[in-house]
Order: C-alpha cells, then structure tokens, then sequence
C-alpha cells in the first residue's frame, strides 16, 4: 500500500489498464477468442476515439476546476454543421470543418466568460449553455441532415494497421495538449488556478484567462468528436452527442485517469487510460455477448471502485513527531466524518481546516 | 421585528427571494395571455403537473444544502417507474406491498449514496453518476428495453386522480395533496435540530465535526431523503405519464437547477428548501407561459438555458456586494486567515489548502 | 555596518475597526543584515510583515526601497520591488514541482514554449546558492517536508531577486534539526547581500542569527540596535515591561479547587508523548509553548480529533478512550479551537444556528431549552448585538469568538479546554472572555487554556504547564515569570 501511495496517479491508472487488459484476455480467451487479434485491437481503438476526443478538452477544464456539460449538444451541432455544409461536396470539407470549429470555439468562448466574468458555477453555466444550444437544435434539424463525401467518412473509416486514424488523430490531440500543458505558460497556469486560486493570484497570474482557453480548447475537441461522429454516420445527427451521454461519461473518464475533480492535478495521458479502460470494457463484454445495459451497471461500479482507491491513496497525513503508537494516523480526521467535497469548484470546507 | 418597506423591497430582489419575484411575475404573465389559467381547476391542474418536478427539487434542496450532489434522482425515477409497471402489473390489489417495496429500494439508494461519499470518500458527483449508470443499466436490463405496459389503475390514480367537483377548487389532485403534505413535512424537519445539522454541514464540515455532529450520518440522511423524494415522484409519473424508460430523463438537471434557481448555493450552507420548490415551479410556469405565447417547444430549452445563466449570474453578483462588505474581510479579526489577499472575490473557487 | 539601508519605513501606521494595530513604527533594513523583528502576540510584528509585503497598504507611513519610495498595492507588487515575504502559511501548490513553483508565472520561455531544462537549471542553481542539496527542481512540493517546502518558498524569494526577504516565525512549524539548515540559509542570505527580516518568537533562534534587533509592543516601537548590546533578559523586558495586571482581578470569591475532572495518565499519539495531565474542578490550567509546541495537538488529542494512542484517560473518575468530538462533547467536554473560521464557526449561518450547533448534534433533546436560555446566555457573554439571526460572519473577530463560547456553554460542560480564545480580538472583547473563564471556574468546570500571549496566562492561570516538542517539561505556579515559561518553553539554554 505504502508503495502504491508513492506512486504517480497516471502510473496507478496504467498498471489498472494493464490488469483490465489482462483480465480481458484471459475472460475472451474462455470463449475461443483472441482478444489481441488485429480486428479486436481495431474495435477497441475505435472505440476509444470519440470519448477520448471529448475527455481530452474535459481534462482541461476539470483541471481547471470547471465542468464543461455542455460538450453533447456542440458535438451534435458539429455533426449538423459539419454535415449540411459538406451537402456531400469534397471541395466544402475545409471550410465546413472551420466553420464548425469557429463555431465551438465561439460557445467554448461563452462558457469560459460566464464562469469567469459572471462568476457561475462551471456546472451550472454549461448547463444553461447546454440548454441555449439544444433549444437551438430542436428548432432548426428534426432529425440527421447533411450529407458528408466520402472522402470525408474515410476519416472514420480507415487505419494503418489495426490502428484507425482517428484513433491516431485523438492521440495526436492528446500530445499537443499534453505540450500544453507541460510547456506553456497557460498550461501552468491552469494547474494554479485549479490547485489553489489564492496561490495563482498572488503569483500575479491573470485568473481568468487559463479558465476561459480551456473552455475554449474542450469546445473544440467535443467538435472534433462530432466530425467524427459525423464522418462515422455519414450525416449529422441533432442526438449523437446526448445519446452517447458524452458529458458525464467524459467527466468520469478524466476522474478514472486519476484527474482531481477539485482540479489542480491531473493528466492528459492518465485520461486517455481512463478512455482506454472504459474501452477494454466495453469490448471485454461485447465480445463475451454480455447483455448491453449489465455494461453500464459495470461501468457505474468501475468508477466508483476506482475514483475510491485514488481517494485512499492521496490522504494526505499530518506529520507526525512521534511513532504511530496504533492505527490512526492516516488522515488528520480520521473516520469518514470531514466526508468528501462536492465537485467542481465548491468550497471544501474541510480542506482548511488544517 | 418591523421592518421598513424598504428593507422588503431589497429582500425581495435579493437572489435568495428573486425568485417568488420571477414566479410572481410568470404568473402574472401567463394569466394575461390566458386569463383562463386563474381558474382554480386549471391552476391546481398546474400543479398537479408541477409536483414531480417539485418533489426530486425538494429532495436534492437537502443533498445540495448539505454540500453535495445527487445526480442519480433522474435514473432512480426511471427504475421505479418501470419497477412499477412491472410488479403491479394489472393486479390492483398489489399497490401497497409495491409501494412499500417501492419505498424500500429509495433507502436503500440513498444508503449507498450515503455512504460511498462518506466513507469510501469519494466526490458524491462521482458516487451518484455511477449510481445513475448502474440504475439505468439494471432497469433496462431487467425489462430487457422495452417499457411494459401501464399498471392498474388504482395504481395509476395516485398520480393522475383526485377529488372532483370540490366547491371552490373545483379539481383536488391527489398528486397535489402529496405535494403540500410533503412540503409541511420538509418544512417541519428543517426547523427540527437533524434538519437544521444539513445547512450546518454544508456550510463549513470541519466546524460542524469538532462540534460532534455526526457529518457522515446527515450527509447519508440527505441522500435518503432524495432517494425517497426521487421515488414518490416516481409514483407520481406512473398514473400522470406513464410506464416508459425516458420517464424520469434529465430530471436530475431539472431538479439541481430548480434549486440553484432558488437561491440554493451550490457547494451547500445557503438556501431556504421553499426557493427550491419555487425554482421548479418557475421551471415549469416558464414552459406554460412560452407555451401559451406561441412559441415553439423546441425553442423553450434555449430560453430556460438564458434564465438560468442569467439568474445565477445575478445571485453571484450579489454575494460579491456581500462579501466585500466591511466585516468580512476584517483582517483583526483574520488573523488565522492563510496568507494575504483572501478577501473579495473566493466564491466561485476553492480556498486555498496551503502547504504545511 | 555602515552601508546604507536598502529597506527604510517610516511612520508606517494601521488601524483595524478604529484600533490602532501599528503606531509610527519606522525600521532599516541594511543589505546583509539579518534583522530581528521581536514582540508579544498583538505587538504589530504580523500587520509590519504584511505591509512590508503588500498585503494591506498603510493608513500613513512611507516605505523606502533603495532610496526610492516604493506602494504596494498588490503582493506582486512588493515581490517585483524586490521585497519578498515568506509566510508562515506557504503560498505553493503542493501538487506541482519545486522549479514549476519557483516560476510560477513567470516560466522562462524560448521561443514561446517554457524552456524546463532552463527552469530546473536555473531552480537548482537557486538551490545550490542556499547550499541545499535535500530538495530537487523537480520533487513535488506535496511530497516535501514542512522544512523543504520553506526553503522553496526560500527559493522562490530568491529567485525573484529580493533585496529584502522577511520571514515570519520560520521555525514555528520545523523540527530541531531542520533549524539548522535554515540556519544556514538564513546566513547564506545575508553574505549574498539580503536583507532579512526574521520574525520570531524563540530568543535563542533572535540571539543565534541576528544582527540587529527591533523590539515592537502594543503597535508601537521600543527600540531598535545592535543585538550585542542586548541581553536575553533585557529583551524580554523591554517585550514585555507592560501592565496588563488590571485584566487581571484574581479569580472569583467562592471559587474552590475540586475533584479531579479529567487525567491523562502517559498520553501520547504521533504528535504528542508522555502526556500527565490532571485538571480539576474550579480550576484554571494554562498550556503554554511556542507554535508548534504541540499544545494545540495536545487539545485535539483529548478532545478526540486526533486520539491518544498510549497511555490512559480519565473522565470524572471514569477511564474511557475518547475517539471523537461528538464522544468528548457526551462526556462533557469541550474545545473552543485555535482557528475560529475553520472548525469554529458556519459563517453563513446565524448566531442562534452557530449556538444550538452541538445541542443539535449531540444533544438535540435538549434544543428547544436552550433555545428559550440563548437570550440569557448570549448576555452573559456579552454579546452586543440586537439580533441572534444576524450572520455570524457579519460580526466582529471579538463577537465571533464569544459565538464560539457560548455554542459549547450551552452544553454545560465539565471541562472546557480553550485554544488561543484571545487571538485577534479586541480588549474589550478579551475582557469579557476572562470573566466568563473566571466565572465557569466558580461554577466548578475545570478550564485548560492554551495561549500564546504570557501575560494572559500567568494573569489567569492557577498552574502554568509547558510544552515542547510535544512533551510537557514544567509545571509552574502562577507566580512564575515569563522570562520562566520562555525559558521553558523555548529550551533550557536560552537567558541562562
């Protein structure tokens, strides 16, 4: 335990990803299966692109200890907009994709201002985004629309390898948001202004303005989910995003790779295992036919399970003077009674308290 | 205490009141587009709508007040709904050992609630989003899918019956006799010590713990309380709309918004449970007046997002007056404060847990 | 030691609430002197430090940096001048690196993308001036101890290139052999050519390191020279050479020592050890010791927040092992704590809500009774509001504090254990906390009071006990000095 403790959070995510991995194989094996045939790698990968798009931009925000709910409706209204301006023309790929992305970009924009400037609550301000843009897409599509060229569903369609490109394009993504975030300022500044406002003020740094890019950055990578989705389809979709219920799957992806829902600490890459784990698991079930909706009761208890051995792991103790002369000094409150704190940017009382 | 007519009329527009103002003007509006909603049948057939909605916000105002979340109100509705359909049945005679069942399985969610965010530690947005996973795949599993069809009527009538040609009323629902029932009993247990301990909590955990509550318990009772309020709303739905799997779908944004919409802080210690049950009948008297105005029902999510950014952005306006005023940042009195600079403006963010 | 003052404030000046906190209090700092900022709890040291700081601007005064006058109006602004303050609350992000602290908002960059290689060379090399080879650019801070973490902070100072660097009780949270290394810091500052302000509390640390030494009490300045021409004895009186005597009547007639109400017999935990403690009806045991003595641990060990893991405890004659807050209220214990905001009070909640608190949660039976007595209670404490519905987080640090009081007497308590009640509120309000300790001693409740101000103690105080280093090492009568208790409590050799 003592050894697991000392251990970087994505590390723990990774050797869970690898157990996951094992256990996989060994269940798929039992039904005259390979689970590392090249068609199986594939299905997995591809599984994992969508939500890792999404989680990818939700790791930013999470870090920044924001939400970003609104992430199904821009990937719906990507995929409408992606789709309609194609109208099945090659030569409307580009500027259909730019369009989409300014887009995104602009609501990412809005939600970072009204986190920042009017000061809502990140959960609540994506919600009400959410609802603004929704309200939008049931009036204008009642139902897929748009027709996307082939050249542009070969995106969905094609790979080197086992390896889809859009799996290849997400861990792209990845890699540039990681250099974001090791290697910018801003990226720096979205841990301060996660770990500890007061630090991040007080070191001169602008508040707002890491809130307000990963805002923008998580709108753009839900828009890239949704060209995606809309390359996948074919058209666009005004329910593609919801039905995926991308928002708090994403959430729990990020939390799973071992990123603070307070924010402050986390990975790009702890995110992409959590992505990776929820993938091995959904094809570990598929491919034993487990019946679809006992994958989501699965899926509810993995999270928990995990988010509750992270939480054990990272109690801070209170140094000691002495020797421990019994059990109790693990937490400086020991007992479950100083209880967790909510999400987001909710005040824990708690954590001051020492 | 009297008070000026000023000191009302700020109350009034204070974030924590607004929103009788906001529902107060809704009504107003929607009888002038359609004088026929004052008629006592319509406005209680209103409120029969309302209930359900009014329920689960009563019951997350007790988790959100206490510093937490529930966001599996909306599946847990789902599974009793369908859960009803299912035991019921056609048999009549089997509404109140379903019920109680019924009644039994909401504890039992909120026990688990309850106790994964206390003792396992884990953020209740975590613990209830996997509950919410997990309800919504066990009850599709069991019913493989497919809703089954309505229950007996006796059942039924819970939610879409009541008591007719009632002088003056004209229409009694018994959905909203519930309602008022409930609401007497939450209004109750607020003003007893336990439920006095939920605003405690959520203000500030480690005061409320070196004061001896029992933090793990109030936050478990919360979520037992939700949990129940998500099962009778449940009820409710069967006889008002119905056995489906959708039954129940978002409702747990609906209810966290209705709360926030009434003054109701998000990360808990502030909020008063009747805004919470006027924010849900803002919700709704908002889709009645679009309704009767004509405007289209796809656009009604669109202006509901507006109201609510705009609301909470007025409430934090308001507590940044607050918050500056001279008392607080008292810096005789701060001395225990961590490092400079706390002052104005820590609402929206976490404080800081400085080094040592 | 001639060279001109790099840090020259004069007539600084503050007021809090009308009470003046800082009184005309004019110092120099000179470049590679280390300057002692000494004085009792409440002489201004902390309001000096922060204006220094750029934490709170002074009501008059002038600050001169390199014969320049300088303003603060932001922390950032004090950092950039070069005025740099380490708190005893560290501003560093626990999570995150040592170089990535150090720079924070300020990466150094190469075309546009932060140069790490640079970062932790330059951090390192930091690290390397200071002569501190335990603590590496890229350890998470997080993982460091208290000491480390200081001299990241330390780091971070340096690397701003502060002319003046001020530190406020440096070793209050450090164990004895990390002193030395900040010792050696600290030293190692000065040949560079900085400013340091030291404030401190330990005499031996005052004498050990500094050059020159600044005596503040009661907001306004004693003196100000050359520590060779103090001695340990002559600082301590000039710290304290005050009449506090008239806060101080004695106790009430009628009061009478008692029964044993509590024992703590070979007590100890991860943070306090060979604890014997016995505290009696009617009586008033003060805890004295420097921050990090381990008194307030010692409160949180009976009190059941921390539990004793050894040795044996007894209530009103009963062994019994305390293992939380809610046990310790059963049994009629109660814990003002040190930091009224954090474990004392629901801000956003109303008097009434703070008071009823433990009655609710411990003993809701009894709610609607003293609901009916909060009237009665809250004068007794002298509370000077109108209205128990007001928020709390509206009053003053002195009504807060008397909130506090009267949530645990409401529980009629047998033993109540106050941690630094008097910290941060005004005479009026201290006052008034001496008298209701005074009165529940008469009413037979046996008190331990843990504060940091001396005089308060020996006024109060039936029996003086001292801590350090988590053990209790002297039992004084009342009539103790505090050159004494100081020599107690900061270690045998100091004014020896």
């Amino acid at each position: 335990m003592n050894r697991l403790r000392s251990l970087d959070p994505t590390v723990v995510v990774y050797l869970a990803l690898v157990a996951a991995l094992a256990i996989g194989a060994l269940l798929v094996s039992t039904v005259g299966r390979n689970f590392f045939s090249a068609g199986n790698v594939r299905d997995i990968l591809t599984g994992m692109s969508v939500l890792g798009l999404v989680a990818i931009g939700q790791t930013l925000v999470v870090l920044c200890s924001s939400l970003d709910l609104s992430v199904p409706v821009v990937i719906s209204l990507s995929s409408l907009l992606a789709a309609t301006t194609m109208a099945g023309d090659p030569a409307r790929i580009v500027p259909a994709v730019l369009l989409t992305l300014a887009v995104a970009a602009a609501i990412g924009l809005f939600n970072g201002l009204v986190v920042t400037k009017l000061r809502v609550n990140g959960f609540i301000a994506t919600l009400g985004t959410g609802l603004i843009v929704k309200g939008y897409l049931d009036t204008q599509y009642k139902g897929t629309a748009g027709t996307v060229p082939w050249e542009f569903q070969l995106l969905g369609a094609t790979g080197l390898g086992p390896v889809p490109v859009s799996t290849i394009l997400m861990l792209a993504l990845a890699a540039l948001v990681w250099f974001v975030l090791a290697r910018t300022r801003v990226g720096h500044q979205m841990f301060a202004v996660g770990g500890d406002p007061v630090v991040a003020r007080l070191s001169g740094l602008h508040v707002a303005r890491p809130v307000i890019v990963a805002h923008v950055v998580c709108s753009l990578t839900a828009a890239g989910a949704g060209l995606l989705l809309a390359s996948r389809l074919g058209v666009g979709s005004p329910t593609v995003g919801s039905q995926g219920g991308y928002d708090l799957l994403s959430i729990a992806a990020v939390v799973l790779g071992g990123t603070l829902l307070l924010g402050g600490r986390g990975s790009v890459w702890g995110t992409i295992g959590g992505v990776a784990i929820f993938a091995v698991l959904d094809n570990v079930m598929s491919v034993m036919q487990v019946n679809p909706f006992l994958k989501d009761i699965v899926r509810g208890v993995v999270i928990v399970a995990a988010v509750a051995v992270y939480t054990r792991r990272t109690l801070h103790a209170h140094r000691p003077r002495f020797g421990a002369g019994g059990p109790t000094v693990d937490g400086p409150l020991p007992g479950p009674a100083d209880g967790a704190p909510a999400t987001g940017q909710l005040p824990p009382a708690e954590e001051v308290a020492r | 205490m009297r008070r000026s007519p000023r000191e009302v009329a700020l109350d009034l527009v204070s974030p924590q009141r607004a929103v009788f103002l906001l529902l107060v003007v809704l009504l107003v509006a929607i009888v002038v587009v359609n004088p026929s909603f004052a008629e006592p049948g319509q406005l209680m057939r209103f409120l029969q709508r309302v209930a359900p909605v009014a329920i689960v916000a009563m019951g997350q105002y007790f988790v959100i007040v206490s510093g937490e979340f529930d966001l599996s109100m909306g599946s847990l509705v789902t599974a009793q709904v369908v859960g009803a359909g299912v035991l019921v049945g056609q048999d009549g005679s089997r509404t109140v050992p379903v019920l109680a069942l019924m009644l039994a399985f909401g504890v039992l969610v909120g026990l688990v609630n309850g106790l994964a965010t206390t003792f396992l530690r884990v953020p209740s947005f975590i613990v209830t989003l996997g509950m919410m996973l997990a309800l919504l795949g066990a009850v599709m599993f069991w019913t493989g899918g497919a809703a089954t069809g309505n229950p007996a009527d006796e059942f039924r009538q819970i939610g879409r019956g009541g008591w007719r040609e009632v002088p003056v009323l004209d229409f009694v629902p018994y959905a909203v006799v519930i309602l008022v029932g409930l609401l007497v009993l939450a209004l109750w247990y607020t003003h007893r010590p336990a439920g006095k301990l939920h605003v405690a909590v959520g203000d500030n955990v480690a005061t409320a713990h070196h004061a001896g509550v029992r933090v793990w318990w109030v936050k478990t009772r919360a979520f037992v309380i939700s949990s129940l309020s998500a099962t009778v709303a449940g009820v409710l739905l069967v006889g008002y709309a119905g056995v489906h799997p959708s039954v129940g779908r978002g409702y747990e944004f609906t209810a966290i918004t209705a709360v926030v919409l009434g003054g109701v802080v998000l990360g808990g210690g502030r909020g008063w449970i009747v805004g919470a049950l006027a924010g849900a009948v803002v919700l709704e008297a908002l889709f009645v007046l679009l309704n009767y105005a004509g405007v289209p029902s796809t656009v009604r999510s669109s202006v509901q997002g507006v109201i609510i950014i705009a609301a909470v952005a007025y409430s934090a306006l308001d507590f940044r007056r607050r918050r500056s005023g001279p008392a607080t940042t008292s810096p005789a009195g701060g001395d225990a404060a961590p490092a400079p600079g706390r002052g104005g403006d820590t609402s929206t963010t976490s404080p800081a847990h400085s080094g040592a | 030691m001639t060279t001109a003052p790099v840090l020259t404030a004069r007539g600084l000046t503050k007021s809090f609430f009308g009470v003046r906190v800082l009184d005309e209090v004019s110092i120099e700092v000179r470049p590679g002197e280390v300057h002692g900022l000494v004085g009792e709890n409440g002489a201004g040291k902390s309001t000096l430090m922060k204006i220094l700081a750029g934490v709170y601007q002074p009501d008059d005064g002038e600050i001169h940096l390199a014969g320049e006058q300088v303003a603060f109006a932001h922390p950032i602004d004090a950092m950039h001048a070069g005025v740099a303050t380490v708190f005893q609350e560290f501003n560093l992000l626990p999570d995150r690196t040592v170089a990535q602290n150090v720079f924070l908002g300020r990466e150094p960059r190469r075309r546009g993308v932060v140069d790490v290689r640079e970062m932790a060379r330059r951090t390192q090399h930091v690290l390397d001036e200071l002569g501190v080879t335990s603590v590496r650019p890229r350890d998470r801070v997080g993982s460091l101890s208290v000491a480390q973490q200081q001299v990241v902070e330390i780091a971070k100072a340096l690397s701003h290139d502060a002319k003046v660097i001020s530190m406020d009780e440096p070793t209050a949270a450090l164990a004895a052999h990390e002193v030395e290394l900040l010792y050696r810091i600290v030293r190692s500052l000065a040949e560079r050519g900085v400013g340091v302000l030291y404030v401190s509390h330990r005499l031996k640390e005052v004498f050990d390191l500094c050059d020159t030494i600044t005596v503040l009490k009661d907001g306004r300045l004693v003196s100000s020279g050359p520590a060779d021409e103090l001695g340990p004895d002559e600082l301590v009186r000039r710290m304290v050479g005050r009449s506090i005597e008239s806060y101080f009547p004695g106790p009430l007639e009628g009061t009478e020592r008692g029964t044993e109400l509590l024992r703590v017999t070979g007590g100890g935990n991860a943070w306090v050890d060979g604890i014997d403690l016995s505290l009696h009806a009617g009586e008033i045991t003060a805890v004295a010791g420097l921050q990090g003595s381990g008194r307030t641990e010692l409160a949180e060990a009976i009190f059941g927040i921390r539990p004793f893991t050894r040795g044996s405890v007894e209530v009103g004659g009963r062994r019994v092992r305390v293992t939380s807050p809610r046990h310790a209220a059963r049994l009629g214990i109660a814990l003002i704590t040190e930091d009224r905001k954090a474990t004392g009070l629901s801000l956003a909640q109303s008097i009434l809500d703070n008071v009823l608190l433990v009655i609710r949660g411990v003993f809701p039976r009894r709610t609607a009774h003293v609901r009916r007595e909060a009237d009665a209670l809250m004068a007794r404490l002298e509370l000077s509001t109108d209205r128990l519905d007001r928020e709390v987080q509206l009053l003053s640090g002195g009504n807060q504090q008397k909130v506090v009081l009267g949530k645990w007497l409401a529980t009629r308590p047998r033993v109540v254990i106050l941690d630094e009640p008097t910290r941060g509120i005004d005479v009026g309000a201290k006052v008034a906390v001496y008298d209701v300790i005074r009165s529940l001693a008469r009413e037979g409740v046996a008190i331990c009071m843990i504060s940091s101000e001396l005089p308060e103690l020996l006024g109060i105080a039936d029996r003086v006990l001292v801590m350090r280093d988590g053990r209790l090492v002297a039992d004084l009568a009342p009539s103790a000095t505090e050159e004494e208790v100081l020599r107690h409590a900061a270690g045998a050799e100091v004014g020896a």
